[in-house]
């Protein structure tokens, strides 16, 4: 379930995510996009990992 | 040619005695007409003084975020509204990170901190990673943990840290405008103490934080006087709730102007793409500067950005016909 943009943490079906999207190409998420909580990242030299505390880990 | 390529071609090509601070302004006004002139120029005085072959190197942050500086570019400053949250990587996934940086060709492998110098802890977890990774891992290992202390500085050295990465961002003149929580001198003296201490010093900067050209001038000159082994180049790629995060990207054409300019300045040293090159010359402008002074490059990730595929890097290299320096090359 995708609610919240996982870049700027804003509602993802109000206002205009392009840039969002856009920038994601070389950034990993920062907000949880199931509660917008701010997510701990793990950038490494071949991926990432992203942690909610609520709704657990995603990685690249 | 115009009259300053033809004294650059005479001095830098010809004896290795890099520009003065005026001459690289001059450089860095270089007409669009003229760029690819300067750009070869840039070229052969890296081929002559540095050689074909590249320098590959991946970085990591060990400890991210909480950062109590205020360096306005940084995404991990914790003074700033910025969405990126502390965190410390465990030991297992350093060496796995080294493992893989290893595994592209990888000579140099970078652990970074975000903090304004070390504590206890963090030296403690260097040393443990530091063991663990020349344990299990073929790869030279740098740090970049802020302002040092002499006894820190000599702790490094004795875990085996080969290289200290500590940039200066930006010329003297415009640092207050970036950072406000210590000032240029303070990072010039802890380069001081690396430099004594025998580790390779390892010092650049971020393009495009606001400077004028005239600063740029001076920051490529001041560059040159501290004279480093690896001057990393970084482009300022704006990150949200920072106090930059507005600021426009360098244009790409600047960005080539400046590489050769670093280049003219600096013949000798280690030139290497860092952050931000993505965004500002995309992959022909990448291409453009490793045909224009640069000879090394960070491949795949950054600290809390992503990079191209280290395999595209690699591939465009194997198609310029430039080497990967090899591990032996660099012990």
């Amino acid at each position: 379930m995708t609610t919240f943009c996982d870049r700027c943490g804003e509602q993802a079906a109000e206002g205009d995510h392009t840039a969002c999207a856009s920038a994601r190409e070389l950034e990993p998420p920062r907000f949880c996009p199931q509660c917008r909580r701010r997510m701990k990242v793990q950038v490494v030299p071949t991926g990432w990992t992203a942690t909610c505390v609520e709704h657990g880990t995603r990685s690249s | 040619m115009s009259e300053i390529l033809d004294r650059a071609r005479a001095q830098v090509l010809s004896t290795g005695r890099g520009l003065d601070e005026a001459s690289i302004l001059e450089v860095l006004q270089t007409p669009d007409e003229d760029l690819p002139e300067l750009l070869q120029l840039a070229h052969d005085v890296r081929m002559k003084w540095c050689g074909p072959e590249v320098e590959v190197e991946g970085i990591v942050s060990l400890k991210t975020g909480g950062c109590p500086e205020d360096c306005h570019f940084c995404s991990q400053s914790g003074l700033f509204a910025s969405p990126v949250r502390s965190i410390w990587l465990d030991i297992p996934s350093l060496v796995e990170a080294a493992r893989q940086t290893a595994a592209t060709g990888a000579t140099e492998f970078c652990i970074v901190a975000a903090v304004r110098g070390p504590d206890k802890r963090l030296m403690d977890q260097m040393r443990e990673g530091v063991k663990a990774i020349k344990a299990a891992v073929d790869i030279q290992v740098a740090a970049s943990l802020g302002m040092l202390t002499q006894e820190q500085v000599d702790e490094l050295v004795e875990m085996g840290v080969h290289r200290y990465n500590h940039n200066l961002e930006t010329c003297e003149s415009f640092f207050p405008n970036v950072v406000t929580t210590h000032t240029w001198d303070e990072r010039w003296g802890t380069l001081k103490m690396v430099r004594d201490s025998g580790m390779e010093v390892c010092c650049g900067g971020i393009l495009g934080l606001g400077e004028t050209i005239e600063q740029r001038a001076e920051f490529a000159a001041q560059l040159a006087e501290l004279d480093p082994h690896e001057v990393p180049m970084n482009f300022l790629n704006p990150r949200p709730g920072t106090p930059l995060g507005d600021q426009p990207v360098v244009e790409g054409k600047d960005a080539l102007r400046a590489i050769a300019a670093f280049r003219l300045a600096m013949p000798k040293t280690i030139l290497r793409y860092a952050g931000g090159r993505e965004i500002t010359l995309g992959d022909l402008g990448t291409r453009d500067g490793l045909l224009g002074g640069i000879n090394a490059v960070i491949v795949g990730n950054y600290l809390t950005t992503l990079g191209r595929p280290a395999t595209d890097d690699l591939a465009l290299l194997e198609d310029l016909k430039m080497p990967v320096k090899a591990l032996s090359a660099t012990l």
